[in-house]
């Protein structure tokens, strides 16, 4: 098996096993979402209404917790060192545990939405047009949060400077993925172009989310 | 003299020592013609005298964005070229573009009162410009964060072209998600010819804004050309005490 | 010069635009001072630089 594999599959594990994390974001989702109708009044229309936009910022927020550990664990036990020594280029070694954050920790997200759904009163077009935005989002969210993770992983502090830098930086996405499926549930406007947008953000973000990443690395670790 | 030249903080020192009065002299001019075109600029059709207000809100707007442009060509000489004042002129010009992002922030705010009748309106232009100054908070934030001056200027230098790049997708995006969700009143700010009464003033002054950014940002990359030699000198005094 | 009616948020705009850029000047004017103390103090000290320049050397 190829050392970018290897990388993937190593991390992967990791991440779901206990003190991994994973499913810690998926838990992270649940209270988020949970807690947006005590926040705003038990009112279903409203809470349709919504929606989209409880469910995409609870998917942000909780992609932006769990990215703190995306580098972390691997700087404490020297491990990040070793794998920016390595013969693997380290842009693709980054993109590979990119790669394997998602899978673990964005993935779970996006099954998780139809249960959430049902919770804001969100009929089954309207979760799975919301669950497609949060499929080809995600991705964005992971690969430029990794930028941040990448910036901080020196840091004593680094989560919540993490949090300020990455947050910015997050907002096209979240505004073309709410526009996208609110396009799809009630609107006059397409939902093709607001999503096309949302894959071009995450196409781009595949490509300098790792080359950003790891300069910063790079020069973090030296 | 040669951009190599000016690589050495003592020769950019006497430098900036010979530059700084003629450029305080130039901007203190520059602002007393730019006000008093100002205050003597008519009254517009639609916004009566609040128009000048925009005198001081688009060159700051203005100054908000070419302030990050400056810190990205830094960058560019930190990352690429390892050109040593590069890392001072970036850590010197965030503070004084999140003043002016401020700025554009506030006079933003008070020209739109009498617009809009509240003091904030998730408009295109202002939401991207709040979005601008939480990065400006950020990248200082990132500046303060690390120990080291030169780790420092490296992980701030690649903040920083992040940022560029993402400023134009930024900008567009706000704008789309705005003209999804217009609001109720429809309003013109300045419109899309300026009349002549109106364009001198604002070029003036953007003048004006401009030479006090190049000013500011030569003192204070100065102090910080000063501040990292105290940095030195108080290890060299610590190392030589331990001997 | 009459401001009209909205003559407070105008003024305010000018006189905001001042005090930030009075705060600006200000700041780095004291930060030069602060740290042209801590080099005066530092070669009275007795440290030596490295090009055994006088810590205090601007020109």
């Amino acid at each position: 098996m190829s050392a970018l594999g290897a990388l993937i599959q190593r991390d992967i594990r990791i991440a779901l096993r206990v003190g991994g994390g994973a499913l810690i974001g998926v838990l992270f989702f649940l209270t988020v979402v949970v807690l947006m109708p005590f926040a705003v009044g038990p009112d279903l229309k409203l809470l349709a209404r919504l929606g989209p936009a409880i469910l995409w910022l609870g998917a942000l927020l909780s992609s932006l917790l769990t990215l703190d550990r995306l580098f972390m664990a691997d700087h404490e036990d020297g491990s990040l060192d070793l794998i920016a020594m390595a013969r693997t280029p380290l842009e693709l070694a980054c993109a590979a545990k990119a790669l394997a954050h998602w899978l673990a920790s964005g993935l779970p997200l996006i099954i998780a939405t139809p249960v959430l759904g049902l919770l804001l009163n969100l009929d089954v077009p309207a979760t799975s047009a919301v669950a497609m935005t949060l499929l080809a989002g995600t991705p964005a969210l992971t690969f430029t949060g990794m930028i941040g993770a990448a910036l901080a992983v020196t840091l004593h502090r680094g989560g919540l400077l993490l949090a300020v830098l990455v947050l910015p930086l997050s907002i096209p996405v979240l505004i073309f993925g709410v526009a996208a499926s609110e396009a799809a549930i009630t609107g006059p406007h397409s939902f093709g172009a607001p999503f096309a947008i949302l894959c071009a953000l995450s196409l781009v973000s595949l490509v300098v989310g790792p080359f950003a990443a790891a300069v910063s690395l790079r020069h973090g670790l030296d | 003299m040669t951009l190599t030249d000016l690589a050495n903080p003592t020769k950019f020192l006497a430098l900036t020592a010979r530059l700084l009065p003629w450029l305080v002299g130039a901007t203190i001019l520059l602002f007393l013609i730019g006000l008093y075109q100002s205050a003597t600029a008519p009254d517009d059709y639609q916004q009566g005298a609040t128009v000048k207000i925009m005198f001081i809100h688009v060159p700051n707007a203005w100054l908000s964005m070419f302030v990050w442009a400056v810190m990205s060509a830094a960058a560019l000489g930190t990352l690429v070229w390892r050109h040593p004042l590069a890392d001072v002129a970036a850590k010197a010009a965030a503070p004084i573009g999140a003043a002016f992002t401020f700025l554009a922030l506030l006079t933003g705010s008070l020209w739109g009162r009498p617009m809009w009748g509240t003091y904030w309106e998730w408009d295109a232009r202002l939401t991207s410009v709040l979005i601008l100054f939480l990065m400006y908070l950020g990248l200082m934030a990132l500046w303060r964060a690390v120990e080291d001056p030169s780790r420092a200027a490296r992980a701030a230098a690649v903040l920083t072209l992040v940022g560029a790049i993402n400023l134009p997708i930024i900008k567009f995006s706000v704008d789309w998600w705005n003209t999804l969700h217009q609001p109720a009143s429809v309003f013109r700010m300045g419109g899309p010819t300026l009349d002549h009464a109106f364009l001198i003033p604002l070029l003036v002054m953007a003048l004006a804004f401009t030479l006090l950014f190049v000013t500011l940002h030569l003192a204070a990359m100065r102090n910080e050309i000063l501040r990292r030699r105290v940095r030195s000198l108080q290890m060299m005094q610590a190392s030589q005490k331990a001997a | 010069m009459s401001l009209g009616s909205y003559a407070s948020f105008i003024l305010a705009s000018y006189l905001a635009a001042a005090l930030v850029v009075a705060i600006l000047i200000g700041w780095i004017a004291l930060d030069y001072r602060i740290q042209k103390r801590h080099l005066r103090e530092l070669e009275e000290s007795g440290v030596i630089r490295r090009s055994g320049r006088s810590a205090t050397e601007i020109k």
